[in-house]
């Protein structure tokens, strides 16, 4: 288990996803302004070097972010280790940038997972590297439940206008709305892994994201911020159960450099992106 | 057409340019962010900064070599823009842009765009020496010599910018 997810880890850092790649040339054709082709261009080359050199796109190698279901013939505690391995070996061999810190001390501490477990019908991995720029512009909204959607989109889209060029657009938008917080920001980050174009099942939904994909698209920010017309790839929203009082929103953008792959357990392993 | 630049810059290289331009910097560059900034605060700078260029970056490296080395979030180091153009830098490259207002006269804002770190470090000849390892790799202040990287200018010395 622990050589697979190294294989993933080195795959999500040196290669950007086929629809990930395939939505950055459709935005370099869109864009008529000639720094945003040329910022698109350079981008584009980026994503070449790293997949023909076998080196990480970014050298912000990110926070190794595992959501893992678990089957019913594994534990958790197996899985955990060969995470902790993994990171440990592909933080030497791929190589990964050391990007944990101690907040207090600021001393340098290697890489460190954060792992979310839930029970699966077999063991399947999603990883997430994610760069700390996109990061930072995290954000969690409690609206009144009587804001409802209008409310989402108003918040959204202030949001985003204000992060500009800061989280390396053209970004990707992951919503999740529900009760408690942390419910939602665990939805917004698991609605980065569908792929780019992938609508929600909920025909409601579906439309809510197409939306917010076109109104974040007239902010005019462009690729890196300086202007154009593609700042987003994708939006993508995910719901569930709220308290009466709460409607929490939880906002995650996540950097061109969509640096995501899975693993399988079955009968065989299956590792893709 | 890219306008060739050498590092030390001089103040005149750097009034010539203007928001908008394509610059292709040779020379040396040194990597700083948010720890290396509050450092130069207190301790100065480990290098010279007369007509230095300032690079965010926390570059992946192995052994001696660089890996990745795409810019960091330039506004992270707004509030350090005066006192580094006060002692002699004249231009920061970076992603996302910054604060136009202390470039006004003194300095220039080149811009990379952010996570091609892969091909940034194409243009990365090699490290020269490193400063403040103990900040850890990505905050150390990494001395790299680059050819011909190309950058746009994103902010010039009358503080035009480009970012939205």
């Amino acid at each position: 288990m622990e050589q697979e997810i190294l294989e993933a880890i080195k795959l999500a850092v040196t290669n950007i996803p086929q629809d990930v790649v395939e939505a950055l040339e459709e935005a370099y054709k869109k864009e008529e302004c000639e720094i945003a082709k040329y910022n698109l261009e350079l981008i584009l080359k980026a994503v070449d070097v790293a997949k023909k050199k076998g080196v990480p796109v970014c050298q912000d190698t990110g926070t190794p972010i595992f959501f893992v279901e678990v089957g019913p013939n594994d534990n958790i505690h197996k899985i955990q280790k060969a995470i902790i391995n993994a990171i440990s070996r592909a933080t030497q061999e791929v190589p990964l940038r050391p990007n944990a810190l101690s907040v207090l001390t600021g001393k340098v501490l290697g890489n460190i997972p954060e792992i979310h477990f839930e029970p699966g019908n077999k063991t399947r991995i999603s990883i997430l590297m994610k760069g700390g720029g996109s990061e930072n512009c995290s954000a969690l909204f409690t609206l009144t439940p009587g804001e409802g959607l209008e409310g989402v989109k108003r918040k959204v889209i202030e949001h985003v206008k204000a992060c500009g060029g800061k989280p390396c657009p053209p970004i990707i938008v992951g919503i999740g709305i529900a009760s408690p917080a942390e419910k939602a920001m665990r939805l917004a980050k698991k609605s980065l892994f569908r792929k780019i174009g992938e609508r929600h099942p909920n025909k409601e939904i579906a439309r809510f994201e197409e939306e917010l994909l076109k109104e974040i698209n007239s902010l005019g920010i462009g690729p890196m911020g300086m202007g154009g017309k593609i700042t987003a790839l994708d939006v993508k929203v995910e719901v569930e159960s709220r308290h009466p009082a709460s409607y929490i929103v939880a906002l995650t953008i996540q950097c061109w450099a969509h640096r995501r792959a899975f693993i399988e357990f079955d009968e065989e392993v299956r590792i893709w992106q | 057409m890219a306008v060739k630049l050498e590092t030390p810059l001089s103040l005149e290289d750097v009034l010539k340019l203007k928001a908008g331009d394509r610059v292709l910097l040779s020379g040396v560059v040194y990597t700083a962010r948010d720890l290396a900034h509050k450092r130069f605060l207190t301790q100065g700078f480990p290098f010279n900064p007369e007509g230095a260029v300032i690079y965010h970056c926390g570059p992946l490296v192995k052994g001696m070599k660089v890996v990745s080395a795409g810019p960091t979030t330039s506004a992270r180091m707004n509030p350090y823009l005066n006192f580094i153009f006060s002692k002699g830098i004249r231009a920061v490259i970076g992603k996302g842009g910054m604060n136009p207002e202390p470039f006004k006269g003194r300095g220039v804002y080149f811009a990379f765009p952010g996570g091609a770190g892969s091909l940034a470090s194409e243009f990365v000849k090699r490290i020269r020496r490193v400063y403040w390892e103990d900040l850890g790799m990505a905050d150390a202040v990494w001395e790299l010599e680059v050819e011909e990287m190309p950058l746009i200018v994103g902010i010039d010395t009358k503080g035009k910018s480009l970012f939205i």
